[in-house]
Protein backbone atom coordinates (compact mmCIF):
# COMPACT_ATOMS: atom_id res chain seq x y z
CA UNK A 1 0.00 0.00 0.00
CA UNK A 2 1.15 3.46 -0.80
CA UNK A 3 1.69 5.58 2.49
CA UNK A 4 0.64 8.41 2.47
CA UNK A 5 2.36 12.23 4.10
CA UNK A 6 1.58 12.98 7.73
CA UNK A 7 1.22 16.47 6.40
CA UNK A 8 -1.93 15.88 4.20
CA UNK A 9 -1.42 19.63 2.47
CA UNK A 10 1.87 18.59 1.76
CA UNK A 11 0.46 15.25 0.27
CA UNK A 12 -2.56 17.62 -1.81
CA UNK A 13 -0.12 19.62 -3.12
CA UNK A 14 2.54 17.22 -4.53
CA UNK A 15 -0.57 15.29 -6.30
CA UNK A 16 -1.71 19.03 -7.64
CA UNK A 17 1.56 19.60 -8.76
CA UNK A 18 1.62 16.09 -10.78
CA UNK A 19 -1.43 16.24 -11.87
CA UNK A 20 -0.97 20.31 -13.54
CA UNK A 21 2.02 18.94 -15.06
CA UNK A 22 -0.14 15.50 -16.39
CA UNK A 23 -2.36 18.51 -17.24
CA UNK A 24 0.28 21.01 -19.75
CA UNK A 25 1.64 17.49 -21.32
CA UNK A 26 -2.42 16.76 -22.84
CA UNK A 27 -2.39 20.02 -23.71
CA UNK A 28 1.24 19.83 -25.49
CA UNK A 29 -0.13 16.58 -26.99
CA UNK A 30 -3.24 18.31 -28.08
CA UNK A 31 -1.24 20.68 -29.91
CA UNK A 32 0.57 17.65 -31.63
CA UNK A 33 -2.36 16.03 -32.46
CA UNK A 34 -3.98 19.11 -34.00
CA UNK A 35 -0.92 20.43 -35.77
CA UNK A 36 -0.25 17.35 -37.67
CA UNK A 37 -4.20 17.22 -38.53
CA UNK A 38 -4.05 20.44 -39.59
CA UNK A 39 -1.23 19.14 -41.73
CA UNK A 40 -3.12 15.77 -43.49
CA UNK A 41 -6.11 18.35 -44.19
CA UNK A 42 -4.37 21.21 -45.34
CA UNK A 43 -6.34 23.20 -43.01
CA UNK A 44 -5.32 26.79 -42.29
CA UNK A 45 -7.68 27.66 -39.74
CA UNK A 46 -6.48 24.43 -37.64
CA UNK A 47 -3.08 25.43 -37.65
CA UNK A 48 -3.54 29.10 -36.39
CA UNK A 49 -5.66 27.49 -33.60
CA UNK A 50 -2.05 24.93 -32.66
CA UNK A 51 -0.41 28.37 -32.62
CA UNK A 52 -2.92 29.84 -30.62
CA UNK A 53 -2.43 26.83 -27.88
CA UNK A 54 1.09 27.58 -27.13
CA UNK A 55 0.24 30.55 -24.54
CA UNK A 56 -1.64 28.26 -22.21
CA UNK A 57 1.88 25.67 -22.22
CA UNK A 58 3.86 28.53 -21.71
CA UNK A 59 1.92 29.48 -19.36
CA UNK A 60 1.51 26.31 -17.35
CA UNK A 61 5.71 25.62 -17.72
CA UNK A 62 5.84 29.37 -15.21
CA UNK A 63 3.17 28.24 -13.07
CA UNK A 64 4.76 24.45 -12.76
CA UNK A 65 8.52 26.35 -12.21
CA UNK A 66 6.86 28.65 -9.15
CA UNK A 67 5.01 25.59 -7.98
CA UNK A 68 8.19 23.74 -7.82
CA UNK A 69 10.12 26.76 -6.37
CA UNK A 70 7.90 26.97 -3.25
CA UNK A 71 7.34 23.53 -2.66
CA UNK A 72 11.04 23.27 -2.40
CA UNK A 73 11.52 26.60 -0.68
CA UNK A 74 8.58 25.83 1.97
CA UNK A 75 9.08 21.63 2.18
CA UNK A 76 12.52 21.10 2.10
CA UNK A 77 11.26 17.61 0.51
CA UNK A 78 13.59 14.54 0.57
CA UNK A 79 14.12 11.20 -0.90
CA UNK A 80 11.11 10.55 -3.70
CA UNK A 81 9.68 13.67 -2.80
CA UNK A 82 12.66 15.60 -3.71
CA UNK A 83 13.43 13.72 -7.00
CA UNK A 84 9.75 14.23 -7.91
CA UNK A 85 10.04 17.87 -7.87
CA UNK A 86 13.65 18.21 -9.54
CA UNK A 87 12.09 15.89 -12.08
CA UNK A 88 9.13 18.62 -12.82
CA UNK A 89 10.99 21.40 -12.73
CA UNK A 90 13.15 19.18 -15.50
CA UNK A 91 9.96 18.10 -17.65
CA UNK A 92 8.20 21.04 -17.81
CA UNK A 93 10.86 22.30 -20.18
CA UNK A 94 10.48 19.26 -22.06
CA UNK A 95 7.04 19.73 -22.47
CA UNK A 96 7.39 23.27 -23.15
CA UNK A 97 9.76 21.98 -26.43
CA UNK A 98 7.28 19.74 -27.40
CA UNK A 99 4.28 22.38 -27.80
CA UNK A 100 7.41 24.77 -29.44
CA UNK A 101 7.60 21.78 -31.92
CA UNK A 102 3.82 21.14 -32.64
CA UNK A 103 3.90 24.97 -32.72
CA UNK A 104 6.84 24.62 -36.01
CA UNK A 105 4.52 22.28 -37.38
CA UNK A 106 1.52 24.36 -37.83
CA UNK A 107 4.21 26.92 -39.00
CA UNK A 108 4.69 24.79 -41.94
CA UNK A 109 1.59 23.86 -42.63
CA UNK A 110 0.88 27.40 -43.55
CA UNK A 111 3.85 27.13 -45.76
CA UNK A 112 2.76 23.89 -47.50
CA UNK A 113 -0.65 24.84 -48.28
CA UNK A 114 0.67 27.44 -50.48
CA UNK A 115 2.38 24.34 -52.39
CA UNK A 116 0.89 21.58 -54.15
CA UNK A 117 -0.06 18.52 -51.92
CA UNK A 118 2.33 15.70 -51.02
CA UNK A 119 2.37 12.33 -51.91
CA UNK A 120 4.07 11.10 -48.74
CA UNK A 121 1.36 12.70 -46.29
CA UNK A 122 -0.23 8.98 -45.48
CA UNK A 123 3.23 8.34 -44.36
CA UNK A 124 3.70 11.41 -42.18
CA UNK A 125 0.04 10.70 -40.36
CA UNK A 126 1.29 7.67 -39.84
CA UNK A 127 4.69 8.74 -38.04
CA UNK A 128 2.79 11.36 -35.89
CA UNK A 129 0.16 8.55 -34.49
CA UNK A 130 3.34 6.21 -33.76
CA UNK A 131 4.89 9.51 -32.31
CA UNK A 132 1.46 10.77 -30.29
CA UNK A 133 0.54 6.87 -29.16
CA UNK A 134 4.37 6.55 -27.51
CA UNK A 135 3.99 9.94 -26.08
CA UNK A 136 0.52 9.60 -24.63
CA UNK A 137 2.04 6.40 -22.97
CA UNK A 138 4.95 8.21 -21.56
CA UNK A 139 2.00 10.58 -20.02
CA UNK A 140 0.28 7.88 -18.95
CA UNK A 141 3.88 6.65 -17.23
CA UNK A 142 4.29 9.54 -15.69
CA UNK A 143 0.91 10.00 -14.29
CA UNK A 144 1.05 6.43 -12.25
CA UNK A 145 4.76 6.08 -11.81
CA UNK A 146 4.53 3.23 -13.97
CA UNK A 147 8.35 1.92 -14.33
CA UNK A 148 7.74 -0.83 -16.99
CA UNK A 149 5.08 1.45 -19.35
CA UNK A 150 8.46 3.85 -19.27
CA UNK A 151 10.95 1.33 -20.12
CA UNK A 152 8.31 0.32 -23.19
CA UNK A 153 8.43 4.06 -24.14
CA UNK A 154 12.42 4.02 -24.11
CA UNK A 155 12.94 0.80 -25.53
CA UNK A 156 9.74 2.12 -28.37
CA UNK A 157 11.94 5.69 -29.44
CA UNK A 158 13.69 3.34 -31.82
CA UNK A 159 10.33 2.74 -33.72
CA UNK A 160 10.38 6.77 -34.52
CA UNK A 161 13.91 7.02 -35.35
CA UNK A 162 13.18 4.00 -38.01
CA UNK A 163 10.35 6.12 -39.34
CA UNK A 164 11.96 9.38 -39.56
CA UNK A 165 14.90 8.03 -41.63
CA UNK A 166 12.82 6.25 -43.81
CA UNK A 167 10.17 9.26 -44.73
CA UNK A 168 13.36 11.12 -44.51
CA UNK A 169 15.28 9.33 -47.00
CA UNK A 170 11.80 9.00 -49.09
CA UNK A 171 11.64 13.06 -49.39
CA UNK A 172 15.07 13.06 -50.25
CA UNK A 173 14.45 10.66 -53.34
CA UNK A 174 11.53 12.78 -54.23
CA UNK A 175 13.77 15.70 -54.31
CA UNK A 176 16.23 14.51 -56.40
CA UNK A 177 14.23 12.70 -59.14
CA UNK A 178 11.94 16.05 -59.30
CA UNK A 179 13.18 19.61 -58.08
CA UNK A 180 9.94 21.23 -58.45
CA UNK A 181 8.76 19.34 -54.99
CA UNK A 182 12.39 20.29 -53.17
CA UNK A 183 11.01 23.63 -51.29
CA UNK A 184 8.07 21.20 -49.97
CA UNK A 185 10.21 18.33 -49.45
CA UNK A 186 12.50 20.41 -47.40
CA UNK A 187 8.82 21.76 -44.71
CA UNK A 188 7.82 18.33 -44.83
CA UNK A 189 11.50 16.83 -43.91
CA UNK A 190 11.52 19.21 -41.12
CA UNK A 191 7.90 18.03 -39.96
CA UNK A 192 9.60 14.72 -40.03
CA UNK A 193 12.36 15.95 -37.69
CA UNK A 194 10.18 17.93 -35.31
CA UNK A 195 7.85 14.50 -34.83
CA UNK A 196 11.35 13.00 -34.29
CA UNK A 197 12.17 15.68 -31.69
CA UNK A 198 9.41 14.91 -29.94
CA UNK A 199 9.75 11.34 -29.50
CA UNK A 200 12.95 12.45 -27.84
CA UNK A 201 11.17 14.22 -25.40
CA UNK A 202 8.96 11.59 -24.56
CA UNK A 203 11.75 9.46 -24.15
CA UNK A 204 12.84 12.19 -21.23
CA UNK A 205 9.90 12.09 -19.69
CA UNK A 206 10.19 8.35 -19.40
CA UNK A 207 13.37 8.19 -18.26
CA UNK A 208 12.62 10.77 -15.40
CA UNK A 209 9.46 8.68 -14.43
CA UNK A 210 12.34 5.78 -13.46
CA UNK A 211 14.11 7.87 -11.54
CA UNK A 212 11.24 9.33 -9.78
CA UNK A 213 9.94 6.03 -9.26
CA UNK A 214 13.37 3.83 -8.33
CA UNK A 215 15.97 6.37 -8.00
CA UNK A 216 18.26 5.49 -10.95
CA UNK A 217 19.32 7.40 -13.51
CA UNK A 218 19.25 6.01 -16.69
CA UNK A 219 19.89 8.97 -18.83
CA UNK A 220 22.78 8.85 -21.43
CA UNK A 221 23.45 5.15 -20.29
CA UNK A 222 21.06 3.00 -21.42
CA UNK A 223 18.35 0.64 -19.61
CA UNK A 224 21.06 -2.09 -19.01
CA UNK A 225 22.19 0.50 -16.41
CA UNK A 226 21.15 -0.57 -12.89
CA UNK A 227 23.73 1.92 -10.83
CA UNK A 228 21.73 4.13 -8.45
CA UNK A 229 21.80 7.56 -7.71
CA UNK A 230 24.85 9.29 -6.87
CA UNK A 231 26.56 7.92 -3.46
CA UNK A 232 28.39 11.17 -3.70
CA UNK A 233 30.67 10.65 -1.01
CA UNK B 1 39.46 5.18 -1.80
CA UNK B 2 37.97 8.16 -4.50
CA UNK B 3 35.03 7.06 -5.98
CA UNK B 4 34.88 7.39 -10.13
CA UNK B 5 32.49 10.46 -9.33
CA UNK B 6 34.56 11.53 -6.99
CA UNK B 7 37.59 11.52 -9.32
CA UNK B 8 35.61 13.50 -12.26
CA UNK B 9 34.71 16.09 -9.64
CA UNK B 10 38.19 16.41 -8.83
CA UNK B 11 39.28 16.34 -12.16
CA UNK B 12 37.23 19.39 -13.08
CA UNK B 13 38.63 20.98 -10.55
CA UNK B 14 35.57 20.81 -7.69
CA UNK B 15 36.63 21.76 -4.52
CA UNK B 16 36.20 18.76 -2.12
CA UNK B 17 33.58 20.63 0.08
CA UNK B 18 31.06 20.84 -3.41
CA UNK B 19 27.61 19.59 -2.83
CA UNK B 20 28.53 16.62 -5.83
CA UNK B 21 31.77 15.66 -4.18
CA UNK B 22 30.42 15.49 -0.87
CA UNK B 23 32.16 17.10 2.58
CA UNK B 24 36.49 16.56 2.97
CA UNK B 25 36.85 13.86 5.17
CA UNK B 26 40.00 13.22 7.20
CA UNK B 27 43.04 11.35 6.32
CA UNK B 28 42.70 9.08 9.36
CA UNK B 29 40.96 9.47 12.59
CA UNK B 30 39.41 6.75 15.19
CA UNK B 31 36.71 4.70 13.68
CA UNK B 32 34.18 3.23 15.65
CA UNK B 33 32.44 0.04 14.77
CA UNK B 34 29.41 -1.15 17.18
CA UNK B 35 28.36 -4.91 16.78
CA UNK B 36 25.52 -6.75 18.15
CA UNK B 37 24.97 -3.47 20.27
CA UNK B 38 21.98 -4.23 22.99
CA UNK B 39 21.38 -1.64 25.45
CA UNK B 40 18.94 -2.21 28.10
CA UNK B 41 16.81 0.43 30.82
CA UNK B 42 15.80 -2.44 33.09
CA UNK B 43 13.72 -4.72 31.40
CA UNK B 44 13.24 -2.41 28.56
CA UNK B 45 15.59 -2.77 25.61
CA UNK B 46 16.31 0.48 23.79
CA UNK B 47 18.69 -0.83 21.09
CA UNK B 48 18.52 -4.19 19.35
CA UNK B 49 21.70 -5.79 17.85
CA UNK B 50 23.11 -2.68 16.50
CA UNK B 51 25.93 -3.18 13.93
CA UNK B 52 27.60 0.12 11.98
CA UNK B 53 30.90 1.32 11.20
CA UNK B 54 31.75 4.85 12.06
CA UNK B 55 34.29 5.98 9.82
CA UNK B 56 37.00 7.75 11.37
CA UNK B 57 37.37 11.85 10.78
CA UNK B 58 34.21 11.65 9.14
CA UNK B 59 30.36 13.15 10.81
CA UNK B 60 27.92 10.41 10.93
CA UNK B 61 24.55 11.58 12.30
CA UNK B 62 22.12 9.76 13.48
CA UNK B 63 18.30 10.26 12.92
CA UNK B 64 14.92 8.93 13.62
CA UNK B 65 11.66 9.21 15.51
CA UNK B 66 11.67 10.01 19.48
CA UNK B 67 12.09 7.23 21.06
CA UNK B 68 14.22 5.10 18.54
CA UNK B 69 17.38 4.91 20.62
CA UNK B 70 19.53 7.13 18.71
CA UNK B 71 20.65 9.53 21.86
CA UNK B 72 21.43 6.06 23.93
CA UNK B 73 23.03 4.66 20.73
CA UNK B 74 25.50 7.79 21.14
CA UNK B 75 25.51 7.71 24.83
CA UNK B 76 26.69 3.83 24.56
CA UNK B 77 30.59 5.18 22.65
CA UNK B 78 31.37 6.83 25.75
CA UNK B 79 29.92 4.43 28.07
CA UNK B 80 27.63 6.96 29.37
CA UNK B 81 24.28 5.02 29.27
CA UNK B 82 25.30 2.88 32.04
CA UNK B 83 25.80 5.63 34.61
CA UNK B 84 21.44 5.60 34.76
CA UNK B 85 19.45 3.64 37.09
CA UNK B 86 19.07 -0.27 35.69
CA UNK B 87 21.43 0.41 32.29
CA UNK B 88 22.88 -1.61 30.87
CA UNK B 89 24.62 -2.63 27.92
CA UNK B 90 25.76 -6.11 25.83
CA UNK B 91 27.90 -6.28 22.82
CA UNK B 92 30.61 -4.78 21.80
CA UNK B 93 32.04 -1.31 20.69
CA UNK B 94 35.28 -0.77 19.79
CA UNK B 95 37.64 2.46 19.05
CA UNK B 96 40.14 1.93 16.68
CA UNK B 97 39.74 -1.69 16.97
CA UNK B 98 39.95 -1.56 21.01
CA UNK B 99 36.77 -3.08 22.96
CA UNK B 100 35.78 0.41 25.12
CA UNK B 101 33.53 -2.39 27.66
CA UNK B 102 37.16 -4.53 27.89
CA UNK B 103 37.23 -5.02 32.39
CA UNK B 104 40.80 -3.30 31.59
CA UNK B 105 39.01 0.23 30.33
CA UNK B 106 38.45 2.85 32.90
CA UNK B 107 35.21 4.77 31.77
CA UNK B 108 36.60 7.73 32.85
CA UNK B 109 39.49 7.93 30.62
CA UNK B 110 37.43 6.77 27.87
CA UNK B 111 35.27 9.75 28.41
CA UNK B 112 37.98 11.85 27.61
CA UNK B 113 39.03 10.27 24.23
CA UNK B 114 34.88 10.68 23.79
CA UNK B 115 33.43 13.79 24.64
CA UNK B 116 30.00 14.75 24.62
CA UNK B 117 27.77 18.32 23.70
CA UNK B 118 24.14 18.18 24.50
CA UNK B 119 21.38 19.30 23.57
CA UNK B 120 21.14 22.06 25.80
CA UNK B 121 23.75 24.42 26.32
CA UNK B 122 25.04 23.65 30.05
CA UNK B 123 27.96 25.56 30.95
CA UNK B 124 29.19 25.50 34.61
CA UNK B 125 27.29 28.15 36.28
CA UNK B 126 29.34 29.09 39.09
CA UNK B 127 32.50 29.43 36.71
CA UNK B 128 33.66 32.25 34.22
CA UNK B 129 34.69 31.31 30.53
CA UNK B 130 38.15 30.68 31.08
CA UNK B 131 37.61 28.04 34.06
CA UNK B 132 34.68 26.37 32.24
CA UNK B 133 36.97 25.66 28.87
CA UNK B 134 39.49 24.29 31.78
CA UNK B 135 37.13 22.27 33.83
CA UNK B 136 37.77 19.14 32.04
CA UNK B 137 41.26 19.08 32.39
CA UNK B 138 41.20 20.35 35.75
CA UNK B 139 39.12 18.36 37.45
CA UNK B 140 40.79 14.97 36.33
CA UNK B 141 43.96 16.97 37.36
CA UNK B 142 45.64 17.48 34.16
CA UNK B 143 46.43 20.63 34.00
CA UNK B 144 49.73 21.74 33.77
CA UNK B 145 51.46 25.36 35.02
CA UNK B 146 52.07 27.28 32.51
CA UNK B 147 49.45 25.79 29.95
CA UNK B 148 46.25 27.27 30.99
CA UNK B 149 45.96 30.56 28.72
CA UNK B 150 47.42 28.27 25.35
CA UNK B 151 44.86 25.89 26.27
CA UNK B 152 41.48 28.33 26.73
CA UNK B 153 42.97 30.39 23.40
CA UNK B 154 42.97 27.00 21.62
CA UNK B 155 40.12 25.40 22.34
CA UNK B 156 38.35 28.69 21.91
CA UNK B 157 39.56 28.90 18.37
CA UNK B 158 38.90 25.47 17.44
CA UNK B 159 35.25 26.30 18.85
CA UNK B 160 34.94 29.41 16.99
CA UNK B 161 34.20 31.33 19.74
CA UNK B 162 37.68 33.51 20.76
CA UNK B 163 37.04 36.01 18.88
CA UNK B 164 34.07 37.20 20.50
CA UNK B 165 35.30 36.51 24.67
CA UNK B 166 38.75 37.01 24.12
CA UNK B 167 38.57 40.53 26.42
CA UNK B 168 36.00 38.97 28.65
CA UNK B 169 37.46 35.83 29.99
CA UNK B 170 36.87 36.40 33.13
CA UNK B 171 33.10 36.56 32.68
CA UNK B 172 30.33 34.25 33.84
CA UNK B 173 30.04 31.71 31.07
CA UNK B 174 26.26 32.03 31.07
CA UNK B 175 26.20 35.30 30.44
CA UNK B 176 26.64 34.62 26.89
CA UNK B 177 23.86 33.99 24.39
CA UNK B 178 22.79 30.65 24.18
CA UNK B 179 24.77 29.43 20.81
CA UNK B 180 27.85 31.35 22.29
CA UNK B 181 26.85 28.93 25.21
CA UNK B 182 27.05 25.76 22.85
CA UNK B 183 30.24 26.83 21.66
CA UNK B 184 31.42 27.25 24.81
CA UNK B 185 30.70 24.09 25.84
CA UNK B 186 32.35 22.60 22.90
CA UNK B 187 35.48 24.11 23.47
CA UNK B 188 35.45 22.47 26.99
CA UNK B 189 34.98 19.28 25.23
CA UNK B 190 37.69 19.98 22.66
CA UNK B 191 40.16 21.22 25.72
CA UNK B 192 40.39 17.49 26.77
CA UNK B 193 42.06 16.89 23.10
CA UNK B 194 39.35 14.01 22.47
CA UNK B 195 39.52 11.96 19.61
CA UNK B 196 35.55 11.50 19.36
CA UNK B 197 33.20 14.34 19.74
CA UNK B 198 29.33 13.12 20.17
CA UNK B 199 26.63 15.69 20.13
CA UNK B 200 23.34 14.95 21.31
CA UNK B 201 21.40 17.68 19.27
CA UNK B 202 23.37 20.31 19.63
CA UNK B 203 21.34 22.93 18.11
CA UNK B 204 18.15 22.52 19.04
CA UNK B 205 17.58 25.41 21.13
CA UNK B 206 19.43 27.51 19.32
CA UNK B 207 18.53 29.60 16.83
CA UNK B 208 19.30 29.89 12.47
CA UNK B 209 22.33 32.13 13.06
CA UNK B 210 23.36 30.28 15.94
CA UNK B 211 22.65 26.70 14.28
CA UNK B 212 24.57 27.79 11.32
CA UNK B 213 27.45 28.67 13.28
CA UNK B 214 27.84 25.30 14.73
CA UNK B 215 27.39 23.65 12.03
CA UNK B 216 30.17 25.65 10.55
CA UNK B 217 32.13 24.57 12.71
CA UNK B 218 31.35 21.02 12.55
CA UNK B 219 32.68 21.20 9.06
CA UNK B 220 35.86 22.83 10.89
CA UNK B 221 36.17 19.81 13.42
CA UNK B 222 35.47 17.35 10.52
CA UNK B 223 38.61 15.28 9.59
CA UNK B 224 40.20 16.17 12.52
CA UNK B 225 38.10 14.68 15.09
CA UNK B 226 35.27 11.66 14.43
CA UNK B 227 31.89 13.48 14.82
CA UNK B 228 28.53 11.58 15.58
CA UNK B 229 25.39 13.75 15.74
CA UNK B 230 21.96 13.10 16.61
CA UNK B 231 19.70 15.31 15.29
CA UNK B 232 15.90 15.71 14.37
CA UNK B 233 16.39 18.05 11.67
CA UNK B 234 17.23 16.14 8.60
CA UNK B 235 18.70 18.70 6.83
CA UNK B 236 20.62 19.58 9.16
CA UNK B 237 21.91 16.07 8.63
CA UNK B 238 21.73 16.45 5.05
CA UNK B 239 23.98 19.04 5.51
CA UNK B 240 26.89 18.48 7.78
CA UNK B 241 27.33 14.66 7.58
CA UNK B 242 29.46 12.34 5.30
CA UNK B 243 27.17 9.46 6.44
CA UNK B 244 23.58 9.02 8.20
CA UNK B 245 22.31 6.63 10.17
CA UNK B 246 18.17 5.96 10.44
CA UNK B 247 17.28 3.98 13.44
CA UNK B 248 13.86 2.79 14.00
CA UNK B 249 12.89 1.06 16.92
CA UNK B 250 15.70 0.44 18.29
CA UNK B 251 17.41 -1.11 15.73
CA UNK B 252 19.53 0.55 12.74
CA UNK B 253 17.59 0.40 9.81
CA UNK B 254 20.32 1.94 7.20
CA UNK B 255 23.50 3.43 7.11
CA UNK B 256 24.74 5.27 3.58
CA UNK B 257 26.59 7.81 2.63
CA UNK B 258 24.43 11.06 3.18
CA UNK B 259 24.33 11.49 -0.13
CA UNK B 260 22.55 8.91 -1.54
CA UNK B 261 20.13 8.23 1.67
CA UNK B 262 18.37 11.90 1.53
CA UNK B 263 17.86 11.27 -2.32
CA UNK B 264 17.33 7.12 -2.94
CA UNK B 265 17.14 5.67 0.36
CA UNK B 266 17.55 1.72 -0.14
CA UNK B 267 15.09 0.71 2.54
CA UNK B 268 11.01 2.13 2.25
CA UNK B 269 11.25 2.59 6.40
CA UNK B 270 14.01 4.95 5.45
CA UNK B 271 11.65 6.55 2.73
CA UNK B 272 8.96 6.90 4.79
CA UNK B 273 10.82 8.64 7.65
CA UNK B 274 12.53 11.48 5.41
CA UNK B 275 9.56 12.04 3.70
CA UNK B 276 7.30 12.73 6.40
CA UNK B 277 4.95 9.46 5.49
CA UNK B 278 5.34 8.10 9.00
CA UNK B 279 3.28 7.44 11.77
Amino acid sequence: MQRRHTDSAFEAELSELCERLVLMAERAAVMVETSVSALVARDTVQARQTLALDARVNRDELELDEMCLLLLAKRQPMASDLRLIAVVLKLVTDIERIADLAKNVAERVLDLNAEPPVREMEDVAQMCALVLEIYRESIAAFATLDVVKARTVIERDDEIDAAYHTLFRSMLLQMVSDTATVERGIHVQSVVKYLERIGDHATNLAEHVIFVAEGLDVRHRGLASQEGGSDGQ
Amino acid sequence: MESEQEQEAGALGMASGSVLRGLPTGADGTSIEALGLNAYYGQKQVLREVSMKIRGGCVTAVIGPSGCGKSTFIRCLNRMHELGAGARVTGRVALDGQDIYAPTVDPALLRRRVGMVFQEPNPFPTMNIRDNVLSGLAMTGRLAAGQADEIVERSLRAAALWEEVRDKLKEPGLGLSGGQQQRLCIARALAVEPDVLLMDEPCSALDPIATARIEELIHTLAGKFTIVIVTHNMQQAARVSHDTAFFLGGALVELAPTNRLFTSPRDSRTEDYITGKFG
